[in-house]
């Protein structure tokens, strides 16, 4: 069941390097500009830097560049889609033409352009999960939501979701490949057949992942509310977030650097 | 049917920071008809090597055979090889889906492409060696007991009518009376299809009156084989790999340190009575004849 281990959403890899080290709110914010600063770019030099960038980031994780690769792997079919659709759907100079299918430089350039920020995209953000483990992430972006609580977002409750859903993955992913070793021994096959066969050949497997999907979330309440569990309301942390010298060299450098690429070029 | 594991060895995620090796350079033979149980403590490899037996993983090196034909060869069927090695999974009834527990039942033999008359026979003996009552056939699988799914669960896998059957854990989570019967069943199974079993467990006690043979796992490696006297006469060496004896085993072997000459291996309650009856018979004849 390879298809499951090649997910990297939520996948931590311990480390000790300067981007794992780093405060996690630092690298939310900065992934946060950089995945709105990637929309600005409208350049090839831009998008160079850019990745000039995450490549000296992916450097620093010091994370083996498979796991990167891996994450791309499942969206490989969009980003391909994307490019065609860009390529061939816009209209201008013509360089090639063959029946109904017409290249032109415009789409050729705007179809490499979203394939590169796509990846860029994805790789990004990747760094975000791969250097920080799912409790520094849901702690830094509850820290960040705060003073949202005035405005009525709900930080606390967010923050507590989001590390019970990170928190779960794995367990459902390893409740997944049970269950369907469990069908295989029965002889189901999930490998072969047309779509319609496919499709219903997963009931064996989504039915009883549902069930205890259910199970777990009611054995998850009341364990929790027999830990008094209330809310964020008067709750206090064992390790509070504080920013060092890196952090604020990072966000400040980093910051200054997208926005210029985002203005710029 | 056989199965013989020849210097098996598995490692979870090969090749990434997550590497860990379950199974190291394992042998094995289980011969036909044989009740073969392992045991170790958590963590030693136990399910993993049973795994191994239907093809659901692959060994990193070695081989598995199964009646000589080893698994993962070019031209073998892996479904073949699960319809010949039925494979109980821990906590079997989460695996339960359909509407009706017949249906649930009749699954694994549907995916044999059988006729639907030989389904249906296959289905009524496979509830009935699990002494499902027949009124149960109807119901849906998930408004049973804990027990009832389990047996039901059980069926599923008996429904293919496999020769070997491989069980994980069966009576985890049951209360002492659905754990009897289970085994009850199991007993009987054995005997009258001539199955080869193959079950993992952590109950000492159990595994005693079961087993055939015993063969204790401990950190990817096995590290005792033998009939269960031979086992649990070396009880030190077990507790030292976080394993226990049967209750009576150490009853016996308690009495026996306080200086009673008693045999070190009685594994059944009947077994340490008649032991502890002989030899407190004979202490009274001793008496009454000093006495004279």
């Amino acid at each position: 069941m390879p298809t499951f281990k090649s997910i990297t959403i939520g996948q931590y890899i311990p480390g000790e390097s300067l981007l794992h080290r780093l405060d996690p709110r630092t690298k939310i914010l900065i992934t946060g500009f950089l995945v709105v600063g990637l929309f600005f770019i409208d350049t090839f030099w831009g998008y160079g830097l850019a990745a000039l960038y995450i490549g000296i980031a992916v450097l620093r994780s010091e994370i083996p560049a498979h796991y990167l690769l891996r994450g791309l792997r499942p969206v490989i079919a969009i980003i391909l889609l994307t490019f065609v659709l860009n390529t061939f759907m816009t209209e201008g100079e013509v360089l090639w033409q063959w029946r109904f299918l017409t290249l032109t430089r415009e789409g050729l350039s705007r179809g490499g352009m979203l394939a590169i920020r796509l990846i860029l995209l994805i790789v990004g953000t990747s760094i975000l999960t791969l250097t920080t483990s799912p409790i520094a992430l849901t702690d830094g972006l509850e820290n960040l939501l705060r003073p949202g609580k005035r405005v009525g977002i709900p930080a606390h409750e967010l923050a507590m979701m989001m590390t019970i859903a990170l928190r779960f993955i794995p367990t459902l992913l390893e409740e997944t490949e049970k269950i369907m070793k469990a069908q295989m021994a029965r002889g189901a096959d999930f490998e072969s057949g047309n779509l319609l066969q496919r499709a219903k050949s997963l009931l064996p497997l989504l039915v009883p992942l549902f069930v205890s999907a259910f199970r777990r979330a009611d054995e998850l309440a009341v364990a929790m509310e027999a830990r008094c569990y209330r809310g964020g309301e008067g709750r206090t942390k064992l390790n509070e977030l504080a920013f060092q010298l890196a952090d604020y060299v990072v966000l400040v450098s980093s910051g200054v650097f997208i926005l210029w690429l985002a203005w710029a070029l | 049917m056989s199965i013989e594991v020849r210097s098996l060895t598995h490692i979870y995620n090969d090749g990434t920071p997550f590497a860990r090796v379950a199974i190291n350079n394992i042998d094995l033979t289980i011969d036909d008809g044989e009740m073969v149980a392992i045991i170790g403590h958590t963590g030693s490899g136990k399910s993993t090597l049973v795994q191994h037996f239907n093809g659901l993983l692959r060994p990193t090196s070695g081989s598995v055979k199964i009646d000589g034909v080893e698994i993962g060869q070019k031209g073998v069927d892996l479904r073949t090889i699960r319809r010949k090695v039925g494979l109980v999974f821990q906590y079997p009834e989460h695996q339960l889906f359909e509407e009706t527990v017949w249906e649930d039942v009749a699954f694994g033999p549907r995916n044999m492409g059988i006729s639907d008359e030989e389904v249906r026979g296959r289905v009524e003996r496979a509830l009935r060696a699990v002494d499902a009552d027949p009124s149960l056939a109807q119901r849906s699988p998930f408004e049973l007991s804990g027990g009832e799914k389990r047996r039901v669960a059980i069926a599923g896998v008996l429904a293919m009518e496999p020769s070997v059957l491989v069980l994980d854990e069966p009576t985890a989570g049951l209360d002492p009376r659905g754990r009897q019967d289970l085994l009850g069943q199991i007993q009987r199974l054995q005997a009258e299809r001539h199955l080869t079993v193959v079950f993992v467990s952590h109950n000492m006690t159990e595994v005693a009156q079961l087993a055939d043979r015993l063969v204790v796992m401990h950190r990817g490696e096995i590290v005792m084989e033998g009939p269960p006297k031979q086992i649990f006469a070396e009880g030190e060496h077990l507790q030292t790999i976080g394993l226990g004896v049967p209750d009576m085993t150490a009853l016996m072997q308690r009495l026996r340190a306080k200086g009673w000459d008693l045999p070190a291996s009685a594994l059944s309650v009947e077994e340490a009575e008649q032991a502890i009856m002989a030899i407190l018979t004979e202490e009274a004849r001793v008496g009454a004849g000093a006495d004279v």
